[in-house]
């Protein structure tokens, strides 16, 4: 899997969904559109400063709150290019595997990391390099059966390869 | 030889083929029913037919409730609306629930039957754990997770340890399920359980009517859980059984079962409890809120929207005016519940009293339509969650509260204690 490179940029604990895409643009559908408003109740600005392949790097819980893949989906379109946090919410877990949105949970590196800190991240071995100091972070690796949700490209064609081509399911 | 094991346990092991699991295991397991609404359908519907599916894995066990910005709010809503409807139209899914059938789909699916005890239940929406309440293993997913569960009727879940509740002791007066819950949050943080079941117990539990139970399962949620359980029993399948729509099987704990954690509390010392913005961890008794002005009471939602919660909030308010300045919405979780609101003189008593009484939606709670929240204003709210920005703008203030809190702060204009409007407490059930 490619190794990743950006620029971090810090929120805190708990950040939720709703902050992360407010209720009152669930009505848009384009990943881009939603992308203009991704933590804007948090950051009017950020989404503007976010650089593809940044990494946004978060305390604990993050993604908590509503189910809503949305947040992920806007995330991932403004240019995340991978989410460091202490630890994740559940259902926010699941949705960034799925649509392919790459998350590290370690808590030292969501403690230490800088604001505007050059980062490397190879997520097949969970490795997380601070440019500037040279030093690296360990995060737990995706379990087998996420590498190969992951390898096969997300959920998506995931499911398409156990359908088998005839959209009925066989098992 | 059988093991011990906990509600949860057992449920995620009869759908997956297994004699016992342990928490922390992955397992495969076969779902008996799924639902997603009016926001969350949509992308899975694209999902659906990106994974080249067909056909549902079974159109019976499918519900499509639109209910977040239903009736449409606007074009871009009416456009997600039908969406959701031209698939149910084409994939004949039986339980699609139009407007003028639909409420708040977790009201909507506990009443018709079709969220039932030892389930396995998915929904594309976050308090798909209120159906715990009822004993099924139920939680929230996206889209993407729902889309794949249609095309196979099969998901994968991490069994969480359970994490026991045990509420006893004698509650005091106007105290009720959201007080509990509100209460627990508050304890134990809005990480508190996460990845982990929380299952309620206790004798406060066993006397508490489903309604009670669904507000307590609903705000499990809210603690960062996978679900909340409470278990089956007698409460339990006089409810269901007039209802259900399948066959089903409950499951119940063994009393030996492991739990990461058992919690006893004795809550006859609790006063009803609010939720200050914007975390609903920030619990505290309704007596130390500071008694600033309330712009607006809003009681409804998937948390309280049932006739139960409608039943105590008039109570208050009958024979009452709405204090001036403040408004007052009251939205019952679905058209059944309107219905007997209506008979039962309660919509006129809201009415009288100077609310509004609408159609059932979700709408104020995601800050979608019919009572957005400006810049600096500031709301008691029967939901589930107070975040920034969730009931319409940034800056606006959202109080968590109990029906009979809610209904009490809309009389006196700030938040207040329901025994301050002095109605006798024999009156209270």
């Amino acid at each position: 899997m490619r190794e990743l490179r950006g620029r971090v940029h810090r929120v805190g604990d708990d950040v939720d969904t709703d902050v992360i895409i407010p209720g009152r643009y669930l009505a848009l559908t384009r990943p881009e559109d939603l992308a203009r408003h991704v933590l804007e109740d948090l950051d009017p600005e950020l989404a503007r400063r976010i650089r593809p392949g940044d990494v946004l790097v978060a305390g604990k819980n993050f993604g908590c709150g509503s189910s809503r893949e949305h947040a992920p989906v806007a995330l991932k379109a403004a240019g995340v290019g991978c989410v460091i946090a202490g630890s994740f919410a559940r259902i926010f877990y699941r949705n960034a595997i799925n649509v392919g949105l790459p998350i590290l949970e370690c808590p030292e590196a969501a403690r230490e990391l800088e604001a505007g800190a050059a980062v490397s991240v190879d997520l097949t071995r969970g490795a997380i390099r601070d440019e500037g100091s040279g030093r690296e972070y360990r995060a737990a690796v995706f379990p087998p059966f996420v590498l190969e949700i992951i390898r096969a490209g997300g959920l998506v064609p995931y499911v398409r390869r156990r359908l088998g081509g005839d959209g009925e399911a066989v098992s | 030889m059988a093991r011990p094991q906990t509600i949860a346990e057992k449920i995620l092991a009869a759908h997956a083929g297994l004699e016992f699991v342990e928490p922390g295991q992955l397992v495969l397991v076969r779902v008996d029913f799924l639902l997603a609404n009016d926001i969350t359908a949509p992308p899975a519907i694209e999902a659906f037919r990106k994974m080249g599916a067909r056909r549902v894995f079974d159109r019976s066990r499918l519900a499509l409730v639109p209910d977040h910005f239903a009736p449409a709010r606007d074009v871009a809503a009416a456009e997600l609306l039908r969406v959701t409807r031209d698939f149910a139209r084409e994939h004949d899914v039986e339980h699609y629930f139009e407007v003028g059938e639909m409420g708040i789909e977790h009201v909507v699916l506990p009443e018709s039957g079709l969220a039932l005890p030892g389930e396995v239940i998915l929904g594309a929406d976050s308090h798909t754990c209120t159906y715990g309440a009822l004993g099924a293993f139920a939680c929230g997913v996206g889209s993407t997770d729902l889309a794949a569960a249609m095309a196979l009727g099969e998901t994968w879940l991490k069994v969480p340890p359970t994490v026991r509740f045990e509420f006893t002791g004698r509650l005091r007066p106007w105290v009720s399920a959201k007080d509990l819950i509100l209460h627990t949050i508050g304890r134990i943080g809005v990480d508190g359980a996460r990845y982990q079941a929380m299952e309620f117990a206790g004798p406060l539990i066993e006397a508490m009517d489903m309604a009670g139970r669904m507000t307590m399962a609903n705000m499990a949620v809210e603690a960062g859980a996978k679900t909340g359980l409470v278990n089956p029993d007698a409460t339990t399948l006089e409810y269901v059984a007039p209802r259900a729509r399948r066959p089903f099987s409950p499951a119940r704990s063994d009393p030996d079962a492991r739990y990461e954690a058992v919690h006893r509390w004795d809550v006859s010392d609790l006063e009803p409890q609010v939720s200050l913005p914007h975390s609903p961890e920030n619990v505290v008794p309704v007596t130390e809120v500071d008694p600033v002005p309330i712009d607006q009471v809003f009681i409804g939602t998937c948390t309280n929207g049932r006739l139960e919660d409608l039943r105590v909030a008039a109570r208050l308010l009958k024979g009452r005016r709405v204090a001036r300045g403040l408004r007052c919405l009251v939205i019952p979780g679905s058209q059944a519940v309107y219905l007997q609101a209506l008979r039962e003189g309660i919509i006129e008593a809201f009415i009288e009293a100077g609310c509004i009484v609408s159609t059932s939606t979700c709408g104020p709670c995601i800050g979608g339509h019919m009572g957005v929240l400006a810049e600096g204003e500031r709301a008691v709210s029967t939901n589930n969650r107070n975040f920034y920005g969730r009931m319409g703008a940034r800056g606006a203030f959202n109080y968590l509260a109990s029906p009979a809190v809610a209904a009490a702060t809309a009389v006196l204009g700030r938040v207040a204690h329901p025994a301050e409007l002095g109605v006798p407490v024999e009156e209270v059930a």
